[in-house]
């Protein structure tokens, strides 16, 4: 173990050079483009065994992803926003052939209006396509996330995005401990493919068209194997926690102890609330903070325990539905605590799109308004544009 | 996982990933009832150039000994491509419309 001082990409590009992927098939895009570029250093210099395929946009990259995949490689990319939403229709033939694709993500909103900022709204637009999702906080949980999620993708077969927030994350220098190349590779084994193209032994058909007669069957099991991923996940990560000393829950709490209120926020925000956290407890508040990291697939029963205990929470939305009804995060949320005995009230804060900052004092208010909350037992506004000219 | 065919499995008995874990399995699905027209081929014109036989995408045409001994109707999807193959002097294909 050692300690560096990389940016969130610079970061995720060294846990990807660890890994040494079979192959990795990527286009560039603000404000990923380093990631790849750098990893495309170590393909260059020697430092990888990887086989890196340049292609001509995201749809090839991940689609070339899909192919190694098939053909048994251990496979990585990278992308953000427009990327992303390229690779739309290809996350979805990743996720039912059952491909434990990693993709390095640094999440950006999407145009129009054109924008290279960050907020959630890319990755919020695939939550349905089958892939694992985290959130990560800093660039320290983003290099161990990337590690983490490929251990528990290859375990289940289902693929896996991490992502940054841009720029905030991607382009900040922090410091941070990377473990040693054998480590990493000791941590995620060697991979085992659960089928190969390239088994002519066993010659198999990959992908053929599925009807009326069994197409249902197929997603049913997909569906299923989907909700194993929650405790693969946590396996992978108190190893990864016996070997770094780092240990990541699905859901995060912060000083929730004694707490009747909370925020539920994730990413880099949910870093900042932390300090803010610390201030109100100082001044003797309840006040507690719920990091939703993974999203995808959605930890139930750890958000259901962790937000049931309070009598109000903020859920932090950094993309908006477009349903008139706030941003995904609240709207999931509400619905998982619907059947609960014990429920907090519920509002959303939109905030942050394309990269608007969020401060201190933008946090505080947000303590102060769900304080209120808790005590009257009413909800005045149930979800605020937070930090947007022309609203309160 | 072998796959059964003799009834339709549930979801707990598929292999993952839409995968089919074996080969040659389309040999036990009978395409041939897609066909809307039906090649017939006479023996008598025949010439046994085989250039039927090389076209057909669905290897349908039956040779033994390198003579040709019809079609495999199991398979034949009626497209006819042996029929437009075959040398005009020789004419042994005919497309007829398919009756039920």
């Amino acid at each position: 173990m050692k300690t560096v001082a990389k940016t969130g990409n610079e970061a995720m590009a060294y846990a990807m050079k660890q890994i040494n992927p079979d192959v990795v098939a990527a286009y560039p895009i603000t404000p990923a483009t380093e990631v790849v570029q750098i990893f495309s250093n170590y393909v260059a210099d020697g430092e990888v065994d990887t086989e890196f395929v340049a292609v001509e946009s995201e749809h090839s990259a991940l689609s070339a992803c899909v192919g190694a995949s098939i053909a048994g490689g251990r496979v990585m990319t990278s992308t953000s926003s427009q990327g992303l939403a390229l690779m739309h229709e290809i996350l979805y033939i990743a996720a039912g052939n059952r491909l434990p694709i990693v993709i390095a993500l640094v999440n950006r909103s999407l145009s129009a209006p054109i924008n290279i900022h960050c907020d959630h709204s890319d990755t919020m637009g695939s939550r349905e396509a089958g892939w694992m999702h985290l959130y990560c906080a800093n660039s320290q949980e983003a290099y161990d996330s990337l590690i983490i999620a490929l251990k528990t993708a290859e375990a289940t077969a289902v693929p896996a995005i991490v992502s940054t927030d841009a720029f905030i994350l991607s382009h900040a220098m922090e410091r941070l401990e990377v473990l040693e190349y054998s480590d990493v590779q000791n941590f995620i084994g060697e991979y085992k493919p659960r089928f190969s193209a390239l088994d002519l032994e066993n010659p198999k058909t990959y992908g053929p068209l599925d009807l009326q007669d069994y197409f249902f069957e197929h997603k049913r099991a997909q569906i299923d194997d989907f909700s194993k991923v929650l405790d693969a996940y946590d396996k992978a990560a108190k190893d990864y926690a016996e070997l770094s000393g780092r240990y990541y829950p699905a859901v995060e709490e912060y000083k929730t102890e004694g707490a009747e209120v909370a925020i539920f926020a994730a990413g880099s925000t949910a870093d900042t609330a932390k300090e803010v956290v610390d201030d109100l407890r100082e001044q003797g508040r309840k006040v507690g903070l719920v990091r939703m990291r993974m999203w995808r697939p959605l930890p139930v029963e750890q958000i259901k325990a962790t937000l049931g205990k309070f009598k109000a929470v903020a859920v932090m939305d950094r993309s908006d539905t477009m349903a008139d009804f706030g941003g995904p995060v609240f709207l999931e949320t509400r619905g998982m605590l619907y059947d609960s005995e014990e429920k907090p009230l519920i509002t959303d804060y939109v905030y942050g799109l394309g990269g608007r900052n969020i401060e201190l004092t933008d946090i505080a208010r947000v303590y102060d308004d769900i304080e209120q909350v808790a005590n009257t037992g009413k909800i005045e506004k149930l979800i605020t544009y937070l930090g947007v000219r022309g609203e309160k | 996982m072998s796959m059964k065919f003799d009834r339709p499995m549930n979801w707990k008995e598929l292999p993952a990933g839409c995968l089919i874990d074996e080969a040659a399995t389309s040999l036990r699905f009978k395409t041939g009832d897609w066909r809307s027209m039906r090649p017939v081929w006479n023996s008598e014109k025949c010439i046994h150039c085989l250039l039927c036989w090389i076209s057909c995408p669905d290897s349908a045409i039956k040779v033994e000994n390198e003579k040709i001994t019809g079609i495999d109707y199991n398979y034949c999807k009626g497209c006819g491509i042996c029929a437009s193959i075959c040398p005009p002097k020789a004419s042994a294909i005919e497309m007829i419309r398919e009756e039920k």
